[in-house]
């Protein structure tokens, strides 16, 4: 029986090997949402214990990868929801230089904030999609939508942050 | 919106929160996930159960009362 098999029966052992394997690459798909590297820990345990809780309902033939990023995406989205508005994205994590980036300051508070009042729905889309550069069929799949609809997402959240800057006086 | 006004307003975005380089794991988390596995179920109270059973009885047979609880959540 091979690994996939032994975990959808439950075995301790083979969800073992499937958590070292695959950790890292969770973890790196829910930071780039949460952007905060203790709580993208967290709930990178809290994927793999809903995913350990759900064994019984994976199919050993599926993808065990793409079946944990979407169990992650809800898990962020989650979060997401519980702390909405009150916990702004971290600015302090490794990324790449931002041009002109202190002459920008109040305008880059402005798309902050704006980013932050979206709804989660469309704030993980904005953020994988146009911020992490992530493939649409990547993310459609792990929020279990049609790329069709995570194009009409971003269409909808592009439009609120526009109209939000525009409100701020912020040119988009 | 157009073409060009979509591509100022991601460049914005991008210069604003720009993309992670490389997140990487910085540790291992299997003893944090069997510490989780471990750690004693929450157990709801047997009261919820009744209160939630009760609601949903009532619900099943006044279905009229649907749209004033919905207003009130």
């Amino acid at each position: 029986m091979d690994l996939l098999q032994r975990f959808a029966t439950g075995d301790l052992d083979a969800f073992e090997s499937l958590f070292r394997q695959h950790q890292g690459a969770v973890y790196r798909w829910i930071v780039r949402i949460v952007r905060d590297p203790a709580t993208a820990e967290d709930l990178t345990v809290e994927t793999f214990w809903r995913a350990y809780r759900a064994h019984a309902r994976f199919r050993p033939d599926g993808n065990f990868e793409a079946w944990l990023r979407q169990i992650g995406t809800n898990a962020a989205l989650d979060h997401l929801r519980s702390v909405r508005q009150h916990v702004p994205l971290r600015e302090d994590l490794p990324a790449d230089p931002a041009p002109d980036a202190a002459e920008q300051d109040e305008s880059r508070r402005a798309i902050f904030s704006a980013l932050l009042s979206l709804p989660p729905r469309l704030r993980i889309v904005v953020q994988l999609g146009l911020i992490e550069q992530q493939p649409y069929r990547e993310i459609s799949d792990a929020l279990g939508i049609s790329e069709s609809a995570v194009k009409l997402r971003m269409f909808r959240a592009i439009r609120i942050l526009r109209k939000k800057l525009q409100q701020w006086d912020v040119r988009p | 919106m157009k073409d060009r006004e979509f591509k100022e307003l991601d460049k914005k975005l991008r210069d604003a929160i720009p993309p992670l380089r490389q997140p990487e794991l910085g540790r291992d988390l299997w003893p944090a996930m069997l510490q989780k596995m471990n750690e004693p179920r929450v157990r709801v109270p047997w009261f919820d159960w009744l209160l939630a059973a009760v609601a949903a009885a009532v619900l099943l047979f006044f279905p009229g009362a649907i749209p004033a609880l919905l207003y009130h959540l």
